[in-house]
């Protein structure tokens, strides 16, 4: 089977399942939803992350910044902003279905652009640091936001902001959610598969396996830099607004910008299912999901002791995740081909 | 918000008092932040559950008064639990992670930092706490009042700060762990067991974490999820100091206690943690355009 | 253009560098001529890859000038040299380990022109660009390698490979920092045949530091010496070889 067909079997049975579950699960489709949330934000991470070797352990980041840009825009449209957050929910606006569909589609794109005009800001600064310091600086930087925004009034501060209501029948509105979600999932997948095939992907290939290198053949590494996360950016900020409609309340801390529960769930999840690869990041949203939502009530607040403990044993014992385990195993699957003759033969036959 | 600005500018006397306390906080600071110096200087891992290890010897000293045990005892308790502690981990962790890329070591003792955050909130629960010392204060003039406690705490991290330079100078293991921080393979080639060096300066780094945190927990208080903090301002203080420069980790640490304090006092506190880290940012850009500056006009 | 009626690509004007208190380029004069071969040799730590590093854009110089085709190059940095025209290898080799040879070689692909990025959106199995890549890469005998992972290499293919890559480039000048070293000896005559291949076929301008007296000497047009930091001789193969100060610079005579 071809890289290409086993692909497009892959995604047949995935938008199979994405259509069937909604029906099959009626009782779960909010959790089905957020696992394509969670999809969504290994695929961004793991452009930069696994496919481009800058580690960020802020992306999240841009899914708060979303979130807000969304919520603002959506208020906006027909309330003051201000008035609105600093009454802490005691006004509850009446949207008619025009306005909230119209706010709605705008907060989304709000979302992603306000996202990818601050990875355009940010960008160039914080992808000139290298290794730990790209890590370190990202995390700062999206304590830093949430820090900030907290203690931004406007838009409520740390007392946060409740989106306005979906007006459908019970059920609609959070099969929309479903729905949004899954397509931005695929999208983003759609998107990577696309853009790993040209040589921009080898280009972010290059500068993970030796930026010097490749400054020194003359690419030029910021610019690829900047345009990867700020593709990433894009997505994960309409992520973002999705998500804070669907959960119908934001705050900075724990909703908008968690950088230990969404920001370390993406980083983990892209390297359970193999990070650098093109199904990884997938396969392991998809396992992190389904694990965590199955075992995570019985665990009596154990699970996040959990969570460290999996980041530990993932990282330390089993880096290469499912997928990168798979391909060093089965090379030829993969497309990969590994040498069986003598070397140096080839050279000497040349001559 | 900048109303407060002004009234420094008007009793100048409240600025000495800030900064002051910059100082007394300062010192903490810097010890932590020697302490990831050691380890990532000589093994090169960035230790991200550095603060955690802070806040975990906080609560040794919160232990010890709920035993109601004056806090000062758990100084040189978390010390010792504290080294054996960093003893399993570099055994079960990190030295795992050693020779591996400066990811994997970071996200590593990230993980780590998860699983203490969430056993001492498991064990102590998500609220603040804090180990009364029961120290009175003094007053300097009208205005300074110092709490007698943070000018302890001042001496201790001084004492201990001394404790670990002579230590490092004069004993076989000081000069081991700094024989390994310059060349590895030639220490080991001279008989220098490093995987021995590694761990004890792991859990030398432990212990120091410890100890600061007993402090940090009689001055302020302490909090499960308080940890990352401490480890970013010991990343800002060692990105800005460098690796091994003593003096420049200690007055980076002043630097970032009084920076603390006044951007806190102009800004509201609401911003406090805000303004530290974008120090962070703000050091880190200034290594970049450092590095820039590499390749630039002649002359 | 200089007296014989070659044009002088790289030319080096009373450059000197020091790291602290270490002098490593004194006061050094050369003239790379365009479309030439052109040795740099000289004994171990005499500033060799010091200089190679100066002019492709590594470190700042202290002193003097460095021009590429009449342009003043040392205040460039290393990608807006490279995007000039001026490629190096390095003495330990590198390419883009975790990639396959194809690969390597697509992304080498020259970035000048600064075309944007539009470009770059073309597929990475683009037939034209593989079909050059397959092409150099059966030059350095590297054909049937050409699928595996290049980390997967051993050091002397490696080492092809860089060389490859950097002709895919298409450069004006390469600079080749020991490209023999670590070079099965059976092998060196073959790279030896290619090197001055790829100058005349391809009309890359070579600059080679080598410490392999024979190579060099097989190779070069016009070689240079330096010792201790400074420029000891310039000369043809012949020269060089009889030249009593180069001859006590090898032997350790000070």
């Amino acid at each position: 089977m071809s890289a290409r067909t086993l692909d497009f079997s892959v995604y047949a049975v995935l938008i199979a399942f994405a259509l069937a579950a909604p029906f099959v699960f009626p009782n779960y489709t909010s959790q089905v939803a957020v696992m394509w949330l969670m999809v969504l934000m290994a695929v961004t991470w793991d452009m930069t992350g696994g496919q481009m070797g800058y580690n960020s352990l802020g992306n999240v980041i841009f899914f708060g910044l979303g979130m807000y840009a969304s919520a603002v825009v959506q208020i906006g449209l027909v309330y003051d902003v201000a008035e609105y957050t600093s009454a802490f929910g005691a006004i509850v606006v009446d949207f008619n279905d025009t306005q909230y569909f119209t706010g709605l589609v705008l907060g989304i794109v709000a979302g992603g652009v306000v996202s990818t005009i601050f990875a355009i800001i940010v960008g160039p600064f914080m992808l000139g640091l290298r290794g730990p310091y790209f890590a370190i600086g990202t995390l700062g930087l999206a304590v830093a936001v949430a820090e900030l925004v907290s203690g931004w009034e406007y838009v409520g501060g740390g007392g946060g902001i409740s989106m306005p209501v979906y007006p459908g029948i019970a059920g609609e509105g959070s099969l929309v959610w479903y729905i949004l979600l899954g397509l931005l999932a695929l999208s983003a997948h759609l998107f990577c598969r696309w853009l790993y095939s040209t040589q921009f992907g080898l280009a972010i290939n290059a500068i993970r396996d030796d930026e010097d290198k490749a400054e020194a053949m003359g690419i030029q590494t910021t610019r690829y830099k900047v345009v990867t996360w700020v593709a990433s950016a894009f997505f994960m900020g309409m992520g973002g607004a999705v998500f804070g409609n669907m959960s119908g309340f934001i705050e900075p801390l724990e909703v908008a910008f968690p950088t230990t529960t969404f920001g370390i769930f993406m980083v983990a999840m892209a390297l359970v299912g193999g990070k650098g690869t093109l199904w990884g990041p997938v396969l392991g949203a998809i396992l992190f999901h389904v694990v965590k939502e199955w075992t995570w009530t019985y665990l009596l607040g154990w699970q996040w002791v959990a969570l460290g403990a999996i980041i530990i044993i993932n990282v330390v014992y089993f880096q290469q995740g499912i997928l990168g385990w798979a391909q060093d195993k089965w090379p030829r699957l993969f497309g990969v081909s590994v040498d069986r003759g003598p070397s140096e033969t080839s050279v000497e036959a040349a001559e | 918000m900048l109303d407060n600005l002004s009234l420094l500018w008007q009793a100048p006397i409240i600025g000495v008092d800030l900064l002051l306390q910059g100082l007394f906080i300062g010192a903490i600071f810097a010890l932590v932040a020697y302490g990831l110096a050691l380890v990532w200087g000589v093994m090169n891992v960035k230790n991200l559950a550095q603060g955690d290890m802070v806040i975990l010897g906080g609560y040794i000293a919160y232990q010890a008064t709920l035993w109601g045990l004056h806090p000062i005892v758990a100084l040189p308790a978390a010390i010792v639990l504290m080294f054996g502690l960093g003893w399993g981990i570099y055994v079960l962790i990190i030295r795992r992670v050693v020779d591996r890329d400066m990811f994997t070591s970071l996200l590593a003792t990230f993980g780590l930092s998860l699983l203490i955050q969430q056993v001492l909130n498991l064990i102590y629960g998500p609220e603040v706490k804090v180990a009364e010392s029961g120290f009175g204060s003094m007053e300097i003039g009208s205005f300074i009042i110092i709490q007698n406690v943070r000018l302890y705490s001042l001496l201790l991290a001084g004492v201990l700060a001394a404790a670990i330079i002579v230590f490092m100078k004069r004993s076989r293991m000081g000069q081991a762990i700094r024989a390994t921080a310059q060349d590895a393979r030639a220490a080991r080639v001279l008989g220098v067991n490093t995987d021995h060096v590694y761990a004890f300066t792991y859990a030398l780094n432990a212990s120091i974490c410890g100890a600061a945190g007993v402090l940090v927990a009689m001055i302020w208080v302490i909090q499960p999820y308080y940890g990352i903090v401490y480890s970013i301002r010991a990343f800002i203080i060692v990105t800005a100091a460098g690796l091994g420069n003593l003096p420049g980790v200690i007055i980076a640490g002043f630097g970032l206690g009084m920076w603390e304090n006044v951007s806190g006092f102009v800004f509201g506190a609401e911003f406090a943690v805000a303004a530290v880290v974008l120090m962070l940012v703000f050091v880190l850009m200034y290594r970049l355009a450092q590095s820039y500056r590499v390749r630039q006009v002649v002359r | 253009m200089s007296a014989n009626g070659t044009k002088i690509q790289i030319e080096l004007k009373g450059v000197s560098k020091a790291y602290g208190g270490v002098i490593a380029n004194k006061d050094i004069s050369l003239q790379v001529p365009e479309g030439k071969i052109t040795g740099l040799i000289g004994p171990n730590g005499s500033g060799k890859t010091t200089l190679f590093n100066s002019i492709v854009g590594y470190h700042p110089i202290d002193e003097g000038s460095i021009a590429f085709e009449g342009r003043e190059i040392s205040t460039l940095r290393v990608p807006e040299i490279a995007r000039l025209g001026m490629l190096r290898t390095f003495q330990q080799t590198r390419i883009y380990k975790k990639m396959n040879c194809v690969e390597n070689m697509v992304i080498s692909i020259s970035h000048r022109g600064g075309g944007g990025l539009a470009g770059v959106f073309k597929s990475a199995k683009d037939a034209a660009t593989v079909e050059r890549a397959e092409h150099l890469l059966e030059f350095v005998g590297l054909y049937s390698k050409r699928k595996l992972i290049s980390g997967e290499l051993s050091f002397g293919q490696q080492k092809l490979l860089e060389f490859a890559m950097a002709l895919m480039n298409q450069p004006k000048v390469l600079l080749l920092d020991e490209p023999t070293a670590g070079i099965n000896p059976t092998l060196i005559n073959g790279l030896i045949d290619r090197l001055k291949r790829a100058n005349e076929e391809f009309g890359v301008t070579l600059f080679v530091i080598e410490h392999n007296m024979r190579v060099i000497m097989n190779l070069a047009e016009k070689i240079s010496c330096l010792a201790h930091g400074e420029l000891l001789a310039t000369g043809t193969p012949e020269d060089i070889q009889n030249d009593r100060r180069v001859i006590d610079a090898y032997l350790g005579a000070h």
